[in-house]
């Protein structure tokens, strides 16, 4: 969820520094120098520990006591909240730098194309330039993805149940500490494979025109592999092409 | 601003005193040329003479130093205020292209969508048509540049000729009043270039009114009702082919 919001926010950014607007390019870059200084610790602290020192948060009537709409800052901003908060806003600065270096990738050809073409300009951005970016943003973004659930550990020290502060608190009670953080690392590796499988087809997804022939799907692999063994199997001695194509068909380093 | 009046108006270029620099060297000096509805220039000069610089300002991919450029009358990038040009919004400067197709020497095809969708984009985001009739307008481009059997195949599973007629195509699904051509064949290997040309020469017939810089001075002569030579960002001739070639003044 902090991905998410982070990577949207990321990209609000991005497109922010890439603007001719003056406003938009000195907003974005102050967020982004602030947010990546401050450490994410320090900034999941800052924000969960926001009630004590501003105990009500509302619109009012300035310098009275009076507000019009208020809250207490604790019910507003929970342990979850104030997780969510730190971690997208940290997201968000490092992704826009992912997004604005996808975004410089792309050709200024295909711009001047667009702009040749009269495309408006959300046309220009969601339709021709970001898809085209995606490929170069991709291997990195789910990089940063995975990075940020096994950051959410940090998150533990608000006592946030996450996976690292529930086994911290299991192994606490009953002393089996290498066990439990073995658990731990199981449920990490888990969500990261499911995540590195997700990350292949998207990849896969946003390579459409860009390699003539589209790696296979492991699956696919897997069919193309057991019917080279069954020509084998057949006529043993011949040699088959169908092994040999899937190397000729893209190029690999 | 134009003295030519509306009826009689499709595709006149009139391009009037036009000077542009970057950061003080002069690219284009006072560039006046005017090409007439369904007229066929080519724009011959050396490398570095301001020939894309000049096809750039037409349809305002290009800002101008002083001078204007109108086609039917209408300014592309500027509207006019009492005596003085102010800059339009992005907005109408991105309606007003659209009456100007350009083909580009690198082709710029969008690498991620499929030679239909190539050509349907502008149509379908500028709400011209649906997707469905988007897509029927594509096959009917296809077909004319001869690449039927090509409407799924991503650009980069096409040859540069290929390319480039797609890329035709994609100028021609706005139907522009005025076609630029920014050396078509340039980054052709030799055998491929005849393809276009061909393709070129097909739309030189039908009337659409076509501005072509080119290095193929054979082409140009052959299809092109004027020639302009430019040198330096000065116009140095305007003639016809049999002008310019055979008895040239420079
Ligand atoms: N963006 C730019 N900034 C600075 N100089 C430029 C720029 N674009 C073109 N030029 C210069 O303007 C001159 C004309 O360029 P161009 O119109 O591309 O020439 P041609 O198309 O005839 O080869 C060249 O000397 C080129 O170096
Ligand atoms: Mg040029």
């Amino acid at each position: 969820m902090a991905g998410s919001l982070g990577f949207l926010l990321g990209t609000i950014l991005a497109l922010a520094r890439l603007s001719k607007s003056p406003i938009l390019n000195s907003v974005s870059w102050s967020f982004f120098w602030f947010f990546r200084s401050v450490p994410l610790l320090v900034q999941v602290l800052i924000w969960y520990n926001l009630g004590y020192l501003y105990p009500r948060l509302g619109f009012g009537i300035p310098f009275t006591d009076t507000y019009l709409v208020g809250f207490d800052t604790i019910t507003l901003i929970s342990q979850f909240a104030a997780a969510v908060l730190g971690l997208s806003l940290h997201q968000a600065a490092y992704s826009a730098e992912i997004i604005r270096g996808g975004i410089l990738s792309v050709d200024q050809g295909q711009l001047e194309a667009s702009a040749a073409l009269g495309l408006p300009r959300h046309v220009r951005v969601l339709q021709i330039i970001l898809p085209q970016a995606a490929r170069s943003i991709l291997p990195n973004a789910f990089n940063e993805i995975i990075g940020l659930l096994k950051g959410t550990s940090i998150v533990s020290v608000i006592a946030l149940g996450e996976l690292f502060y529930v086994a911290q608190v299991i192994y606490n009670r009953n002393q089996q500490v290498i066990p439990l953080l073995l658990v731990a690392v199981i449920w990490y590796i888990i969500l990261t494979t499911v995540l590195s499988i997700g990350q292949f087809y998207v990849e896969r997804h946003f390579a459409r025109g860009a390699e003539r022939v589209l790696p296979p799907t492991p699956l696919q692999a897997a069919r193309r592999w057991i019917s080279v063994q069954w020509a084998r199997l057949d006529e043993p001695g011949t040699p088959t092409s169908a092994g040999l194509d899937a190397k000729s068909e893209s190029f690999r380093l | 601003m134009s003295t030519t009046t509306e009826a009689a108006t499709r595709g006149l270029v009139e391009i009037r005193g036009v000077s542009k620099s970057y950061s003080g060297h002069e690219v284009l000096h006072d560039v006046n040329l005017t090409v007439q509805p369904g007229e066929v220039v080519a724009i011959l000069g050396p490398s570095g003479s301001g020939k894309s610089t000049l096809l750039r300002t037409i349809n305002h991919l290009e800002s101008v130093d002083a001078g204007w450029v109108t086609v039917d009358g209408q300014l592309i990038g500027y509207e006019q205020r009492g005596e003085r040009l102010f800059e339009l919004k992005e907005k109408e400067i991105l309606t007003r292209r659209t009456q100007v197709g350009v083909v580009f020497q690198n082709f710029n095809l969008f690498p991620h969508l499929t030679a239909a969708e190539n050509i349907a984009k502008a149509p379908v985001a500028l709400k011209r048509v649906n997707k469905a009739d988007g897509r029927e307008l594509a096959l009917g481009l296809l077909a004319k540049v001869g690449l039927s059997d090509k409407a799924d195949a991503y650009p980069r599973q096409l040859s540069g000729g290929q390319q480039q007629r797609v890329a035709i195509a994609r100028a021609l699904a706005l139907t522009p009043k005025v076609l630029l051509f920014d050396e078509p064949t340039s980054a052709l290997d030799p055998e491929l270039v005849g393809e276009v040309l061909d393709v070129i020469r097909d739309l030189a017939k039908l009337g659409t009114t076509l501005i072509i810089v080119t290095h193929e001075t054979g082409f140009a002569r052959e299809v092109a009702d004027r020639i302009v030579f430019i040198d330096g960002g000065h116009v140095l001739e305007v003639g016809t082919p049999v002008q310019v070639f055979e008895s040239p003044t420079q």
